[in-house]
């Protein structure tokens, strides 16, 4: 094909995202009244840039300074991210390097939560929670969302593939379970573990339907809780504000993708398959 | 199988039990107090419930309301799953077609991989809200744009947002599988003649089809759970009941209208269904290992 085609296409396709995003931040630096009258454009005002100030340090009418809310979403995003990757490494571990009764059982308990994504069981599971009296609650918001199989089963796909030698050579300089785990094991899997933290990073920061389910207190609020509920009074809305915010809540998770770009893709599209 | 593993069970039993006690509690006991609401009913006050057996699925088939939103569900599920691989799949060829700018190109189509299904619905809003939107005001003025209003305006705006988010993902997933097509297989056909689109469809797509396959799981499963936050951000399923996904309406009948019966059949409903579409996709998977 015509090489200049092939470029344009591409360049369509690059500027189907880039200028939504462009926009954004373009029209975060307008006024809020000329976006209300339809005047929205594409030329930033680069007076207008302290209303990032603004809305991280004072939110809006009753809602929490964004500060707050990215500081929610951090919290989620690396308790999720990091809190799946530690039970998962030590799940795999222990079933592709141990014989233990109900091995096999257990494995398959795990195994069997591949078919339910969070969404379809979320009302139980808010039943559960509420149970527990952990409506409001950091834990209530972060612990249901690391209970799935996906990291355990690819931690156990790359341990299976680890030489029986490699292990006999560990135990005969006398590693116990702990030193192979923390010296041979890790070391091994760290490209999977970035891929991995990446990947849970983004669905913990993504999260809407259960932090709006199980965190009504404003406190709980993350910023992408924060950022529908600007939209939702659509009378009176600052929306050079809303659309400032909008840059907020994508920069953090679309910069954790951008600089660990090469072992996210690749972690991918090895582990999904 | 392994054959020198560490001896001892107590250990690797304190190992697994975390992930075992969080499966139970938030994956089992949920599940299985689906089951048991979806065939109990409550009375109005909540004091007692009484075993029913599947009167609530009965109810729930009967009711043309939901096979309506079952309907628009598979349509809205459908639409998104075709026009984002669609693009994707264009986009990874031509990437992959061309030698300069070809690593940029890739990571300013990765990006957008991280943008929530909800912020995507917020940066629609901005593009085609019919007063302020960048392109909904001209398409109001000339055209009569108002999704707040029309029906399928809106499905097509919901439709939009979702899939222009998960272009990346597929984008990822089509570079990755036209790079395993082998050098030699696609310069023997180049050799014998095949050129451009010919090319594309008799030897790079059957090639594909693995990925196409596993995509299209991942693309249901995509529209028909994680799209609840742009749904929800742009139209809360409205206007009338226009963009209400299954999930919405559980969502709904379950969280505003508190109908717990009701919804708790509408989860199993969902349940059989993911578990379906997962099993079609470990015999195909299965097939693949082979």
């Amino acid at each position: 094909m015509n090489r200049a085609l092939t470029h344009g296409i591409i360049i369509l396709g690059v500027l189907l995202f880039a200028l939504p995003l462009w926009m954004i931040l373009a029209g975060s630096t307008q006024d809020p009244g000329a976006i209300a009258r339809g005047d929205l454009s594409l030329i930033p005002h680069w007076s207008g840039l302290h209303v990032y100030i603004d809305v991280l340090s004072s939110g809006g009418a009753g809602a929490q300074p964004v500060w707050r809310m990215l500081l929610v979403s951090f919290g989620m995003a690396l308790t999720i991210a990091v809190g799946k990757i530690v039970i998962s490494v030590l799940s795999a571990y222990a079933v592709t390097f141990f014989r233990f009764p109900f091995r096999m059982v257990a494995f398959w308990v795990i195994f069997i939560t591949l078919m339910l994504p969070p969404e379809v069981r979320i009302i139980p599971t808010y039943d559960v929670i509420a149970g527990f009296g952990m409506i409001n609650t950091f834990g209530g918001l972060t612990v249901p969302l690391m209970a799935s199989a996906t990291a355990t089963l690819l931690f156990r796909q790359v341990f299976l593939v680890i030489p029986d030698e490699l292990m006999e050579a560990a135990r005969m300089d006398g590693a116990g379970p702990w030193r192979f785990l923390r010296d041979i094991l890790l070391p091994v899997s760290a490209g999977n573990i970035a891929a991995l933290f990446v990947i849970l990073f983004v669905f913990g920061w993504n999260q809407y339907l259960w932090p709006l389910l199980v965190a009504t207190d404003p406190k709980l609020d993350t910023i992408v809780i924060g950022i529908v509920k600007m939209i939702g009074v659509e009378t009176q809305v600052e929306w050079n504000r809303v659309m400032a915010v909008a840059v907020l809540a994508l920069l953090p998770p679309v910069a954790v993708v951008l600089l660990m770009q090469r072992w996210f893709v690749a972690g991918l599209t090895e582990g999904e398959k | 199988m392994r054959r020198t593993i560490f001896p001892g069970w107590l250990l690797p039993a304190a190992l697994v039990l975390p992930q075992l006690a969080l499966t139970v509690v938030f994956f089992l006991l949920p599940a299985g107090e689906a089951v048991w609401s979806s065939l109990t009913r409550t009375d109005p006050f909540g004091l007692s419930s009484v075993f029913v057996g599947i009167d609530n699925f009965n109810d729930l088939f009967a009711d043309p309301l939901y096979v309506e939103t079952i309907l628009r569900t598979i349509g809205f599920v459908a639409a998104v799953c075709v026009i984002s691989m669609g693009t994707a799949l264009l986009l990874a060829v031509m990437v992959e077609g061309v030698v300069r700018g070809r690593g940029i190109y890739r990571t300013m189509l990765i990006w957008p991989y991280a943008v929530a299904p909800a912020v995507a619905g917020v940066i629609w809003l901005f593009l085609l809200h019919p007063q302020i939107g960048l392109l909904g005001r001209w398409l109001n003025h000339n055209l009569g744009w108002d999704y707040s209003l029309n029906g399928t305006q809106a499905m097509l705006l919901v439709i939009l947002a979702s899939a222009w988010k998960q272009v990346s993902y597929n984008f990822i997933f089509f570079v990755a599988g036209l790079q395993s097509v082998p050098r030699t297989v696609t310069e023997a056909a180049r050799m014998d003649g095949a050129h451009g689109f010919y090319r594309f469809r008799t030897i790079t797509l059957p090639l594909l089809m693995p990925t196409v396959f596993f995509l299209i799981v991942v693309n249901v499963v995509y529209a028909a759970f994680d799209t609840f936050g742009a749904i929800w951000a742009l139209t809360q399923g409205g206007p009338g009941k226009a963009t209400e996904t299954m999930l919405v309406k559980v969502y709904r009948d379950g969280v505003i209208n508190l109908d717990l019966g009701s919804s708790s059949a509408q989860s199993v409903v969902l349940m059989v269904g993911v578990i379906v579409l997962t099993a079609v996709q470990f015999r195909f998977m299965g097939k693949r290992g082979k």
